[in-house]
Order: C-alpha cells, then structure tokens, then sequence
C-alpha cells in the first residue's frame, strides 16, 4: 500500500531549531538523511516545503475565489514536507514514521 | 432442546462467534465481510434458540447460518464465493487466529470506544442491540462507530496479525486497557443486571482467552486475577437495598473463597518471571484486601509498598491518594494527611479528594475543617463530571 507521511513542524521545534549552533544543526540534519538512507526502498518521492511565510492559500467556496497570505489553518502546527513511500500495511508505516528523527509529528494518509 | 437462559445464551454464542469469525477470516481474509457475516449468524441464533433450544452443535448451526449468507452475499465476488462453497465443517481455526483477531479490533490506529464495540462483536459475539444498551448509548451510534473502524481498517491497511515481538508490549498495553475498561464498565454500572449484559463476565472471559492464548505474558495473568479478586468479592459489594457498602463493613464470609486463592496463585506464578507491571500490582494490592479475614487484619505495610512500586511504573494523583490511605491505616491519620496537602492543587476538583481529606480531619479532633470538607465533596458529586472521575478512579490513571 502506499501512504503519503506529512511532517508537522511545531512553533516550539522551528525554536529549538533555530536556537541550535551550526555543528549541532549539521547532526540534526545528518541524522534526517540518515532516515532516507534507511528507508530508501520504500520511499517514493520525497519533499520538503518552504518555511509557511511563503505560503498562499485560495479559497473557491464562497464564489469567487479569495487570495489570503499564509497556510489554509493558522495554528501552531504546520505541515512542512512529505514523502510517499510503499509498504505492505498500515504497521508498517507506523515503523517508517516512528522513526523519523525529524519536526516532532507525522500525519499517516494512505493515498488512494 | 432445552429451556434457554438468557445468561446462557450468551456463553455459548460468545464461545463459538469469535471461532467463527477466525475461520471466516482465515478464509476470506477480508475483516469487514468476516465480521458481517458472523453478527448476521449470531443475530439469527439469538432469534431462534430462545424458541428451539440451543442446538447440539451450536459452533456448526452459526457456521452454516454465516456459510448460507456468504454465498448470498458475495454472489458477485467469484472469489470469496468459491472459496466459502470448498468450505466444509469443522473448520479448526488455527489458536493464533483468534489473537490476530483480538490484535486487529485493537489497534492503536481506531479510537477506545470502536476498539471496545469492534471486540465485543467480534470476540465476544455481542450484537450491536447488547453493546448499545450496556454502554448506554444509541444502537446507530454503535452501528456508524462499527462502519467507521472496519473501513478504516480496510482503507488505511491495518493488518491482520499478531504483532512483531519488538511491537508486541505495546500492542498488548493496548488490549489491556480495552478488556480493563470494559471490566471497569461493567464493575462501575447500576444498571439491573438481569435486563443487561453483566461486561464484567465478557471482561473475565477476554482476560481467560488472552492468557490461554499468551499463557507467558505476566500482565496478561495479572489482568485475569485483578478481574477475578474483585468479581470473588461483587456480592457484598451492596446491600439488599442496592446501596454500595464501605470495604470495612462488608461481610467477608461472601466472598468467594476459592476463587479468591486460584486468583492469587495466578498471581504468584506470574510475579516469579520478575516482570512487574501495573496489573500486576494492583492485583497484589487486591489480593491483600481479599486475603484478609477482617479488615483490621488488612496488611497496610505492603499495600503501601505495592502502591510505592505502582507509582514509580505509573505516576498519578489518583494512585497517590489511594496510598495516602493505606498510610492512614499503616502510620497514623497525621502522615496521610501530609501526603493529602501535598495533593491539594491537583485534586481540588475530585470529590473523594475531599471525602478523604473529611475522614481524617475527623479522626484529627477536627470536625469544622470536616464539615467544610464534606460540603466540597457532595458540591462536586452533584458535578456532572463525577461519572469520568469515578472512572479515572477505577483507571488508577
């Protein structure tokens, strides 16, 4: 089955990150690739999102559509990348996302 | 053919549903089909055998029921239809399938009340009707929360099977907590018992399943006495009246002897492969309850030792001012009274915090500071919220 992880960054993980020295950061980093290397034949296709500043969202439902700056929910949690990988189950999945070193939650869709 | 009894009814459908739902899902391999067909079979069986009597082969009479409906069924789907045609009886389900069962309707990935609802008609063969009346809620409730779980099930690929050794505490933490709560429902429930489902019945009979099928799984075992100590007790839980009577004034000579010491043998075997965990110790701390003649003879020195031991596996507020108790009887009112005021902030809200605080307060020579006490028990009673926090009570969470 195939199922599409979206990373979730957390204001207080975007901090922690932010607050990090360069080495430290560098490690952080290494160890994210480090979970690609691991799970390479499984992984699909994989992106990483730019920060939500950048973000637009159209809105279509009231008639016309409606440009807003930012992400579709304002919230504390953001949505900060994906990867589509191929696994036999559910459980799995679970195994890949729990071990993703990454921002601190990872939502499981399985894509239809 | 024999006059059916209603609790009968219920054992021997709950016997031979799960078995049935194994085969099924060994068969078909498709959870939502499998678990149609045996709720058709058990809803026909509990229609008929009040008339008829319970047949001689009740595992082969629902058998043939769900058989008979599956080619109905799936007269579209050649697949499952021939397979279901080869499909002679009896069909011995290998032991294993039954806990890929029990593993499945309890994922993580489904919410506690479709994890309940999912093994109680899976498992236990409850029907939609039963689980809707013991939870006291309606029976489309239960019907979409049914839908819901087994197309997530499908869509999101839970599999079907017993978890890898390295998943497995975690799953089986899982399970516990879904047999613990139904026991802690049917334990806590005022309902009358002869027009309702007694769940602690289906609880202990989870728990025995479970551990026959897991037999070296401490907590399983712990589980199965916690259930087993409290159930030896239930009679002199009330009165005639159906007023809830205070452990200290029961009447031992109810209890269920015998029960009593099998359950703590359980126990003791389990405890000797030296992996402790939270059934475990609040079995033990059952079982001193249970093991004393009279409440005076009550071993308060290990119960506070097992409450220490639960509190550094499972911290809670709760759990502490259980121990403050038990410190009451072992020490003095004095040292469980400091233990209650390091509590205050985060137990204001509970009544038995204040109820607690009343009965040593009282023994302290205080008896205004008890009033007081008592008056914000009974407020918070009245509270709504009471119901959740008699059940966190029972959760020791």
């Amino acid at each position: 089955m195939k199922y599409v992880l979206l990373f979730v960054e957390t204001e207080q993980f975007a901090d922690d990150l932010e607050a990090m020295s360069q080495s430290e950061r560098d490690r952080a980093y290494q160890r994210v690739g480090e979970w690609f290397a691991t799970h390479g034949d499984k992984i699909r296709s994989h992106r990483k999102l730019q920060e939500p500043g950048t973000a637009t969202t159209v809105r279509m439902e009231g008639g016309d559509p409606v440009v807003t700056d930012g992400p579709f929910v304002e919230g504390k949690e953001v949505v900060s990348g994906f990867a589509e990988i191929e696994v036999a189950d559910l459980d799995e999945a679970l195994r890949v996302a729990k071990d993703w070193p990454g921002c601190p939650v990872v939502e499981i869709r399985p894509v239809e | 053919m024999t006059e059916v009894s209603h609790a009968e009814l219920a054992r021997v459908v709950r016997e031979h549903a799960g078995k049935l739902a194994a085969s099924l899902m060994h068969l078909t391999r498709d959870f939502a089909t499998a678990e149609d067909l045996v709720q058709d079979a058990v809803v026909a069986a509990l229609q008929r055998w009040p008339e008829d009597g319970i047949p001689d082969r009740p595992d082969a009479w629902l058998f043939t029921v769900a058989r008979r409906r599956g080619l109905d069924l799936l007269r579209r789907e050649d697949n499952y239809r021939s397979k279901l045609a080869q499909l002679q009886w009896p069909v011995q389900p290998d032991p294993d399938e039954r806990l890929r069962l029990i593993f499945t309707c309890c994922h993580p990935a489904l919410p506690r009340p479709a994890q309940i609802a999912l093994t109680l008609r899976v498992v236990c063969g409850l029907t939609t009707a039963q689980i809707a009346r013991a939870f006291l809620v309606t029976e489309t409730a239960v019907a979409q929360r049914i839908t819901r779980a087994k197309r997530k099930i499908t869509d999101a690929g839970i599999p079907y099977r017993i978890p890898a050794d390295d998943e497995l505490g975690e799953r089986l933490t899982e399970v516990l907590a879904v047999i613990y709560l139904l026991f802690n429902e049917g334990y806590l429930s005022t309902s009358d018992r002869a027009y309702s489902r007694d769940l602690t019945d289906d609880a202990e009979w989870l728990a025995d399943l479970l551990h026959g099928l897991m037999p070296t799984e401490p907590e399983v075992a712990g589980l199965l006495a916690l259930i087993r100590l409290h159930r030896a007790r239930t009679t002199s839980r009330f009165d005639d009246d159906g007023r809830l009577v205070r452990l200290p004034d029961q009447d031992r000579a109810r209890w269920d002897r015998e029960t009593i010491i099998a359950a703590t043998q359980l126990l003791t075997r389990a405890a000797k492969q030296h992996r402790p965990g939270p059934y475990q110790l609040q079995a033990a701390i059952v079982a001193c309850h249970a093991e004393a003649a009279a409440f005076e003879e009550t071993d308060w020195e290990q119960i506070v030792l097992l409450y220490d031991m639960l509190l550094h596996l499972q911290p809670s507020p709760v759990t502490r001012l259980h121990r403050a108790v038990a410190v009451r009887y072992a020490t003095g009112a004095r040292a469980a009274m400091a233990e209650l005021d390091a509590l205050a902030g985060e137990l204001d809200e509970y009544h038995l915090y204040h109820a607690t605080r009343a009965d040593l307060l009282r023994e302290l020579g205080r008896p205004v500071d008890a009033r007081e006490a008592d008056e914000r028990a009974v407020k918070l009673t009245a509270n709504p919220a009471e119901q959740a926090v008699l059940h966190e009570r029972l959760n020791w969470s």
